[in-house]
């Protein structure tokens, strides 16, 4: 340790590293991960969505994999919480949930071709 | 990878001693098993606090705090929490439930709500193995601050305008006993840690130890740098292991990233930490004693002056501080002295952490700003007593401390006002009695271990400890007299005016205090021969009362058989068989069993 810059560079890398661990109000992610969910490949949904938050250090906002939403045939599906408002996207993959996070959480724009009602099959 | 989901494991002793070992292999298995090992971190963090509830695991980022869970409920857990995504309902500490099924924050419930985390800031938060999490949180910067931005002057004043003060008990400003270590010239200066906690019923360093060593580790260090000594100890008990293995992982982390050894920051300031395991003796919490025992002798206190300030360890001048004050240490220098002494009352800055235990719902690790009042620890954070009992007084201080009576629970927890009640703040143990207990039969619990700790060196210790318990053996067996509880309060007076030291001083401590606030107990065992806290066996029998449902329970428990009476029917004891053991009291389903 040779200077305090150091020893703030240590801090800023590890703050990521905790940064979950506090009150967590903001914007909520979830992921619909039952049994359809995931065979229609949810997971690498939620995993991408948690890299991607954290590459932009979106900390406040939380990923959480919830249960059946319902809509098994359009899975699968997430759900963006910001308070009251809540969007539902459905047919999300990896491609999606990056756009999700770059226009929807730090664009605040909606990413319309995939909110249930919009979407055509 | 990144993880999406933090799993803290509280992994204090208490925790692990309630079955949290294996809970992270459980989580390991489970997870792998699912497939979704590599998306949650597993974090081993010290003690949370609420020990009565644990063990505890609590997910992040929802904030779910599970409690007292079992190593079968981690398949539960991860199988529907983690990979499903739900509430593991039955699991969850009901306090953090709202009507509405809810959670909120634990930190919004009442135990934590009334506390105010300084010493115990990352405790329970951060794994104490890593210690980047310790840094994540700001740790080690108040030292790169004294180091880089302020002379050891400077350090010292910070202190004195902080209001700190000995946490050990002692009370004695930390700012004051620097600077006489500062001003004492000499090519060779040490600073100790004393951890040799001791009290029984106090955990407050242990937990600290073993949940943010760093702390400790950093506030030795500005000390050090602060009185001009370069190299620290930290005086330990054989008796914790888990803490001795938490401080060598984290001094070598230190030292890999040059934390600890020469040239910290490039500021030219040496630091080395070397750990000192003690053999677990009470009196070795005495400074004179610990470095006694440091040096390769035996632990035995001497006279003071000269204090170790100015010849101590090898006769060099030697600061010794308590780990609750030393973890204060790096968030005052960090957040300055302004912002701490806000916080407290006039004379008492800062906070305070206690090990609450004895009668008391939530047992555990509390800490409180100075000046809130006994009976909001105990009734609002502690959560009351056990079965709507009476509370009946406050041990503080363990075996060096008094007992304060439920009269006086508003009053302000600060180092004065306990001295005023007869007792002291003593290192942290607040030993909470109803009204079944009884304090005769406290005192004695107290004086055994005296008589057990006393090192022997002075004869008022040696001697005045063991008439004294001897004394009261005498009351509790009903063949006292009026005349040998006077006979009592003078020799505890005169231990306490005419021994070596703080051990011999302070152990008559719970006699005088207890005689001063509840004489009239003293009094009924010598008088009417009765025990009113129906504890003291020769005066006490067992009787069963109308209310019995004829359960056979007791009979069936009773060690010797003296208990008679057929299915649904009044039983009854044959006191002359009888041993008081008291298993049949602690048994009967409808309390129907008393002591007279």
């Amino acid at each position: 340790m040779k200077s305090l810059d150091d020893l703030k560079k240590i801090r800023d890398a590890a703050q990521k590293k905790v940064s979950m661990r506090g009150k967590n109000d903001g914007t909520r992610i979830l992921v619909g991960m039952a049994t359809c969910g995931i065979s229609a490949g949810a997971r690498p949904v939620m995993n991408k969505f948690v890299e991607e938050l954290s590459n932009r250090s979106l900390d406040s906002v939380t990923v959480t994999p919830v249960g059946c939403i319902g809509e098994c045939a359009i899975e699968p599906i997430v759900e963006v919480l910001e308070g009251e408002k809540r969007t539902t996207y459905c047919r999300v993959d990896v491609r999606v949930a990056e756009r999700i996070v770059k226009e929807h959480i730090v664009g605040g724009k909606v990413v319309q071709d995939y909110v249930i009602g919009k979407f055509r099959i | 990878m990144i993880e999406r989901a933090h799993v803290l494991i509280c992994s204090g002793s208490m925790c692990v001693s309630r079955g949290a070992k294996t809970l992270h292999d459980e989580f390991e298995e489970h997870l792998t098993r699912l497939g979704i090992r590599d998306e949650i971190k597993l974090v081993n963090t010290g003690c949370v606090g609420l020990c009565e509830q644990g063990p505890f695991v609590i997910v992040y980022p929802e904030g779910v705090f599970y409690a007292l869970v079992k190593n079968k409920d981690i398949k539960t857990i991860c199988e529907e929490h983690l990979f499903k995504g739900r509430l593991v309902e039955k699991l969850v500490f009901d306090e953090t439930l709202t009507e509405n099924k809810d959670i909120i924050a634990f930190d919004e419930i009442k135990f934590y709500s009334k506390q105010t985390r300084i010493a115990l800031r990352n405790c329970g938060l951060i794994n104490p193995d890593d210690i980047e999490e310790y840094i994540a949180r700001d740790g080690y910067r108040g030292l790169g601050k004294a180091l880089l931005e302020m002379t050891p002057l400077e350090v010292i004043e910070e202190m004195l305008a902080s209001g700190l003060r000995g946490r050990g008990g002692g009370g004695f400003p930390t700012g004051l006993k620097w600077k006489f270590a500062y001003n004492n010239k000499n090519d060779q200066k040490y600073i100790i840690c004393n951890a040799d906690e001791g009290d029984p019923g106090a955990f407050m360093d242990r937990a600290l130890l073993e949940g943010d060593p760093h702390s400790v580790l950093e506030g030795l260090m500005i000390g050090g740098y602060a009185i001009g000594a370069n190299k620290g100890f930290i005086y330990v008990r054989i008796e914790y292991p888990t803490a001795i293995e938490k401080l060598k992982t984290a001094i070598s982390q230190a030292k890999e990233l040059g934390l600890l050894g020469n040239n910290i920051f490039g500021s030219g300031f040496d630091f080395d930490i070397e750990i000192r395991l003690g053999a677990g003796a009470f009196v070795c919490g005495e400074e004179t004693a610990l470095i006694a025992s440091i040096e390769g002798g035996r632990g035995m206190s001497r006279n003071k002056p000269p204090f170790p300030a100015a010849k101590g360890l090898w006769g060099k001048p030697t600061i010794i501080n308590n780990v609750e004050t030393l973890a204060n240490i790096p968030a005052i220098l960090f957040d300055g002295a302004e912002k701490f002494a806000k916080i407290g009352t006039e004379r008492s800055k800062g906070t305070k952490v206690f090990s609450l235990g004895g009668n008391i719902m939530n047992a555990g690790l509390v800490e409180v700003p100075m000046g809130t009042t006994l009976r909001e620890v105990i009734y609002e954070i502690g959560g009351g007593i056990p079965k709507n009992k009476m509370l009946k007084a406050v041990q503080t201080g363990g075996p060096s401390g008094g007992a304060i009576p439920e009269s006086m629970m508003d009053m302000k927890i600060e180092y004065e006002t306990l001295i005023e009640a007869g007792s002291m703040m003593g290192s942290g143990g607040m030993v909470i009695i109803d009204e079944d207990s009884c304090m005769v039969d406290i005192c004695r619990f107290y004086l055994d271990f005296t008589v057990e700790e006393s090192c022997g060196k002075c004869t008022p210790c040696r001697e005045g400890t063991k008439k004294m318990l001897e004394m009261l053996e005498i009351i509790s067996s009903g063949e006292g007299t009026l005349a040998d509880i006077d006979r009592l309060e003078k020799l505890a007076k005169t231990v306490k005016s005419s021994s070596l030291c703080g051990l011999g001083q302070a152990a008559p401590n719970p006699i005088l205090s207890m005689l001063e606030h509840f004489r009239p107990e003293f009094e009924s065992h010598v008088v009417e021969k009765v025990c009113p806290g129906g504890v003291c066996k020769p005066l006490i029998h067992f009787e069963i009362l109308d209310g019995c449902i004829g359960c056979t329970k007791c009979a069936t428990n009773c060690p010797v058989d003296c208990i008679s009476g057929s299915i649904k029917q009044l039983h009854s004891i044959d006191t002359s068989a009888c041993i008081k053991c008291g298993v049949c009291k602690n048994i009967c389903p409808v309390d129907a069993i008393i002591t007279i």
